[in-house]
């Protein structure tokens, strides 16, 4: 995926992943059956409301916490084409990057941003685009190595070709 | 310009003289972890490498630890993926419950985790092995696989934090207290993708389990892992629990660079609870209202040592559980359970009026042995107090040290020792 467009959900500071995923709804490893419980202990009409390409908009610290790589599937397969936030866990980032979902760290976008609005953004250039305020905002770009894994989609892909 | 501790075994294991913070890297794991809710998704994964196997079925421990005894239908399935994928590819250290333990408690116990070791895990709490001079940091269930497969693993090399310790903590404070004090100072992102690198003359004031309490809660500060310098205690566990490691002691350089340096006076200390809903939210309690609880509990992979129980049972020794107030002990591993035992600690506690349970993590998470109701409160020696983390969104937790939790559960609110003459 080169690109992405879609409506905004905004959150707050550290979204930690026991709210994007409860553990109660761990004892499962499918993708969609973790995407009908995304973010529901912290919006419960997110599942409901969120179409295929819509993108999240956090503050800092998005996806503290607990190491499962649940929370990033569950996001990806609700259908969210994005995530940008001021600032990620460190786990999240390394979860997300691995898994092929797409992440921008941008403090500017973060802040400014408002839920609902139309976002696109450029991954090659790392540029986004707020449609309904006509601001656009210089994402952090990806060193070499994490842009080659993002390319593979995903880090298996990317040692199967590496090796 | 120097290394810390955490860069130094970096470079090592990345078969380099020297690296720099921000530099990434691809280094050689000694140990790579899972447990019953991230290894089944890792598991999945490795069916899609081209190579299929395990890199050294020595260097791989799988845990089920998390929703076991198999909680429901789905965690048994879990847990069974688990089993057989150990089986299969002949895994030596994979734990069945009976023999199991909560990972970070399990883990050094068994010998597995020394010195200079870099280790990864599928778990965020894996940063606990800093306790003995390892570089361990917690990872997602997909670099899980990819270490699992390759014996390898990328890493950005982290800048550092130094927490200078000095001071003797008085009688009920613990590591616990350090750190909920260490991220109430700095929050929840205050060492976000940094080294915490714990040094000073209090190390040698902290007893081997309150340094991996510590450790293991670097993460809730956002931290990539946190790391003790090997001293002679540390040395002497190794020797006790890993007769047949041989180990590498790391020590910074002198002229290291750290990004901050903090000094914490442990003597000016005291008992600290962090308040709903994110561990930062620490205070002492000259800075709290009386709170009613509902539930204690006191156990986890922080806080289920067995340091941890005897100081438990020191309080609740000759005590009632608070009426209507439910106590939840759970030992961390079957070695510490058996070790309660013969202590007479699981008696104390359970003439108190607590309950004892097997090793499991279960209501840290929320998974089940103590799940919250609606508007419940619950002062819990855990690491995570977020937003329904032990059961219904509007039920909270308190994050505590065991002597806190202990003293809470026989007056029924936030207490501290002194409350109860102590």
């Amino acid at each position: 995926m080169k690109s992405a467009n879609g409506t905004v959900f905004k959150f707050g500071d550290n979204v930690d992943t026991d709210v994007i995923i409860p553990a109660r709804y761990l004892n499962t490893t499918d993708p969609a059956e973790l995407a009908s419980h995304c973010m529901e202990d912290i919006d419960r009409n997110f599942i409901k409301n969120v179409k295929s390409g819509d993108i999240i908009v956090a503050n800092k610290n998005f996806g503290c916490g607990s190491s499962r790589e649940h929370a990033p599937i569950a996001i990806k397969a609700a259908g969210v084409s994005c995530v940008i936030a001021e600032t990620f866990a460190r786990i999240f980032y390394r979860n997300s990057i691995n898994i092929g979902l797409p992440i921008v760290e941008c403090p500017e976008a973060a802040r400014q941003i408002g839920a609902g609005d139309q976002v696109s953004v450029n991954f090659d250039s790392g540029v986004i685009t707020d449609e309904t305020t006509g601001k656009t905002y210089q994402g952090q770009a990806f060193p070499p190595f994490m842009q080659k894994i993002i390319d593979c989609e995903g880090l298996i892909n990317y040692i199967n070709a590496s090796h | 310009m120097g290394m810390t501790m955490s860069q130094k075994i970096l470079a090592k294991h990345a078969g380099l003289d020297h690296v720099e913070a921000g530099q990434l890297i691809e280094a050689d794991l000694d140990l790579v972890l899972g447990n019953d809710i991230t290894s089944p998704v890792a598991i999945k994964e490795m069916d899609k490498f081209k190579h299929a196997g395990v890199f050294d079925k020595d260097k791989i421990a799988l845990v089920p630890d998390h929703f076991v005894p198999n909680k429901d239908i789905k965690s048994a399935e879990n847990c069974r993926c688990v089993r057989e994928f150990a089986r299969r590819n002949e895994i030596t250290n994979y734990f069945e419950v009976g023999q199991m333990g909560i990972e970070h408690a399990l883990l050094p116990e068994q010998g597995l985790t020394v010195a200079g070791d870099l280790i990864i895990g599928a778990d965020s709490h894996t940063c606990t092995y800093g306790a003995l001079g390892a570089f361990s940091t917690g990872v997602g269930s997909t670099d899980m696989a990819a270490g699992m497969a390759t014996g390898k693993a990328w890493f950005k090399v982290p800048s550092a934090i130094r927490f200078n310790l000095v001071g003797k903590p008085s009688k009920w404070v613990s590591g616990k207290d350090v750190i909920l004090h260490i991220i109430g100072m700095i929050g929840v992102d205050g060492a976000l993708y940094q080294s915490m690198e714990f040094t000073g003359e209090s190390v040698k004031n902290l007893s081997m389990d309150d340094r991996f309490t510590i450790a293991n809660m670097a993460i809730e500060a956002g931290g990539k892992n946190g790391i003790f310098p090997v001293d002679e205690l540390a040395v002497s566990y190794m020797k006790e629990h890993a007769p047949s490691r041989t180990w590498e002691v790391f020590e910074a350089d002198a002229d290291a660079e750290y990004e901050k340096e903090y000094t914490i006076d442990l003597s000016a200390l005291g008992s600290t609870v962090a308040f709903p809903h994110l561990p930062e939210n620490a205070r002492t309690f000259d800075q709290m209202e009386k709170i009613q609880i509902d539930q204690v509990v006191i156990g986890s992979c922080t806080n289920g040592r067995i340091s941890d129980l005897r100081t438990a049972a020191e309080i609740l020794k000759g005590r009632h559980v608070a009426q209507g107030m439910r106590c939840i002990v759970i030992p961390a591993t079957q070695k510490i359970y058996l070790q309660a035992m013969e202590e007479g600690l699981l008696k104390t506690f359970i003439e108190a009026g607590a309950v004892v349970s097997t090793p499991t993590c279960g209501p840290c998470l929320g998974g089940y042995m103590g799940i919250l109701a609606s508007g419940e409160r619950c002062v819990s020696t855990t690491n995570r107090n977020f937003v329904g983390r032990m059961g219904a969104i509007d039920s909270e937790v308190y994050l505590a040290s065991p002597a806190v939790a202990a003293a809470s559960a026989v007056t029924g609110r936030i207490s501290q020792p002194s409350e109860i003459g102590l």
